[in-house]
């Protein structure tokens, strides 16, 4: 199998702005991403061919890079910031009321494969503290009751079968590739 | 109080889309240095403002424009730094999505002062929107003629494309970041060659912050004598400091270099429920923590740095009495220790021992010599690699133990955390520094 029609032309679209083709594998990894959730040791071997790069130089980018999963994640990626603005504003409350609520760890996707949840580093969004990242958009001055809020909207988004939950900058602007 | 520089307009409704950035005159600034100056006239006139970077180190950006070859046939690039990775500094995406056409215009000048055709926006991969709101900026200025071929119908062509990072700290370091730019891993680079030798794609680059990109255009219009009057003797214009933590009004803030911390808190109303401050880190996590009797001191790059700390990027983060300050280090550490590039041992090892270290007097396992061991590896990581990161993990771990040394006696003698918490972290972070292998024998 080989790239998807819609990934090369994003990327065909993009080769004019760079000297080199190996600048074009980055926004490659962020494609497939946003198609398949995770990038495959399937789509490593595609992109390499695509891009005529040797393997071991994508996925040795692959690996440097958190926002890149290497393996599935759920259909709502929860990423709670726990840095120290958030920390100080209570992320830690954040995170185990989603622990409890979806009964998983950090680091792991629920079962039915609807939710993972991970850590993650500083989203700059300090000020309104604390932030969580669901999918592509920030959802933030969050406290127990306004999180709560949110996962009972997201399950109910899940359960009306909702594409591209947390994506909602993708509808508002449509400019660019 | 001085004039804003740019902050003024923000509060406007749709105060982002060009139209409304026109009608406060703006790309005039663009227009006239195109059309009306040469590009040393641009380079000297940035010098005279006073302008440092906005990004954490403070160089004078006037005199990065300089080192950027004149008389070389080779491509130049110009790359805005909107990796905004630091934590506690979340002062760009202000800029991005509230006046993002004062940073294109800012660039539009660079680039003509150093020559460059084609300019790339490095920006962190976690802001979706922001990207996408970028590249409709980027459009809404093509299709007004202030980015494409032929500017204001001069010789000079100048395009900008955003390029989106994926979540590395690291990459917020020039060389590492044009590293990633160019499809790589984002690992810093020996210096020199410096990036104006040797910069993207192996041609002479220059990169700047974008708060520092988007004061460019208030300089050229209003006068750099106007803008280096604001600012303090040897650090030009305002400052948008991020204010984050326990504080009455978190917030960006453009006020004057000359501000005391104190002011600065007091102007975000104070620490928040009237609770008494307890520490203050004033440039983002890298920076020197201060303790409540340090706030005197002015939030510029000179007057920071005296008092053992630095003004970074800006991001001041305010920790009041109720906070551990061996529980926040360990939050710090841990940060620094998940973003090491691991290229350098020093840096590698030496931020995974700290954060080892940390958690080990925060969980009651500490000894007094274990405050020995950080001061002495800490010497062993600053000044011994190849970027500045390893200094950074620094900032925080010699700081919390000067200015909090009874804070962590405390912990030593009494083999507990002093500080009660009714929620116990059950991240995977925390959880797998539980036991302490590796430490012992440093």
């Amino acid at each position: 199998m080989a790239l998807s029609e819609t990934i090369k032309n994003r990327l065909e679209k993009m080769r004019h702005q760079f000297p080199t083709e190996q600048a074009l594998l980055i926004p490659a990894l962020h494609f497939v991403q946003e198609e398949k959730k995770f990038i495959s040791g399937e789509s490593i071997k595609e992109i390499a061919e695509y891009l005529h790069l040797p393997l071991a130089k994508v996925r040795e980018v692959v690996t440097f890079y958190t926002m890149f999963n290497q393996k599935p994640v759920g259909k709502v990626h929860l990423q709670v910031c726990t840095n120290v603005s958030c920390w100080l504003n209570g992320s830690p409350e954040l995170l185990s009321c989603i622990e409890k609520r979806l009964g998983i760890d950090c680091g792991e996707t629920t079962k039915d494969g609807r939710y993972t949840l991970s850590e993650v580093e500083c989203l700059a969004a300090c000020g309104t503290a604390p932030a969580i990242q669901v999918n592509e958009d920030y959802y933030e001055g969050l406290n127990v009751e306004r999180l709560t809020k949110l996962l009972d909207d997201l399950d109910t988004q899940l359960a009306a079968g909702k594409k591209d939950i947390g994506c909602a900058s993708r509808e508002e602007f449509k400019i660019g590739v | 109080m001085s004039d804003l520089v740019i902050t003024k307009n923000i509060h406007e409704k749709d105060s982002f889309k060009i139209e409304n950035y026109l009608k406060h005159d703006g790309y005039k600034a663009s227009a006239r240095v195109c059309t009306t100056l040469t590009p040393d006239q641009v380079i000297d006139e940035v010098k005279k403002s006073n302008l440092r970077g906005r990004g954490g180190a403070g160089f004078p950006t006037g005199m990065k424009w300089s080192f950027m070859p004149k008389d070389s046939s080779k491509t130049k690039y110009l790359v805005c730094n909107a990796d905004e990775g630091e934590p506690g500094t979340f002062k760009d995406r202000l800029i991005i999505t509230r006046n993002p056409h004062a940073m294109i215009e800012g660039m539009i000048i660079a680039s003509y002062a150093i020559g460059a055709h084609v300019g790339y926006v490095y920006i962190r991969g976690e802001f979706f929107r922001e990207a996408r709101m970028l590249e409709f900026a980027i459009s809404e200025a093509r299709a007004n003629g202030h980015l494409g071929k032929n500017l204001y119908g001069t010789q000079h062509s100048f395009d900008i494309y955003v390029y989106r990072g994926a979540g590395a700290y690291i990459c917020g370091e020039e060389t590492a970041l044009l590293n990633s730019l160019e499809g790589k891993r984002g690992e810093p680079r020996l210096k020199p060659p410096f990036p104006a030798q040797v910069g993207a794609f192996g041609m002479p680059s220059c990169v700047n912050n974008v708060e520092t990109f988007a004061a460019v255009p208030y300089i050229i219009t209003e006068g750099a004598q106007k803008f280096a009057a604001m600012g303090t003797e040897k650090s030009g214009g305002t400052r948008l400091y991020g204010v984050s933590g326990h504080i009455e009004r978190p917030g960006v803030y453009e006020l004057p270099l000359t501000i005391s911390i104190r002011e600065l808190i007091n102007h975000c109303g104070g620490v928040r429920g009237g609770k008494k401050l307890k520490a203050v880190i004033p440039g983002g996590a890298s920076a020197p923590m201060l303790s409540a009797e340090d706030i005197d001191v002015k939030m510029d790059f000179d007057s920071l740095m005296k008092a053992g700390s630095m003004a970074g990027s800006g991001g001041v983060i305010v920790i009041d009495e109720t906070v551990c300050i061996v529980e926040m280090a360990c939050i710090l550490l841990k940060f620094y220790e998940h973003e090491s590039c691991g290229q350098c041992s020093q840096c590698r090892e030496g931020s995974h021992w700290l954060a080892q270290l940390f958690q080990r007097i925060e969980n009651g396992g500490g000894t007094m010599a274990d405050l020995d061991t950080i001061a002495s590896l800490c010497g062993n990581m600053a000044g011994q690699t190849i970027c500045a990161f390893a200094d950074a993990v620094t900032g925080p771990a010699l700081s919390s133990v000067r200015k909090f040394r009874a804070e962590f006696e405390q912990h030593i003698h009494q083999k507990c955390c002093p500080f009660k918490k009714d929620h116990k972290h059950i991240g995977h972070k925390a959880s797998s520094v539980q036991g302490v292998p590796g430490v012992t024998h440093v």
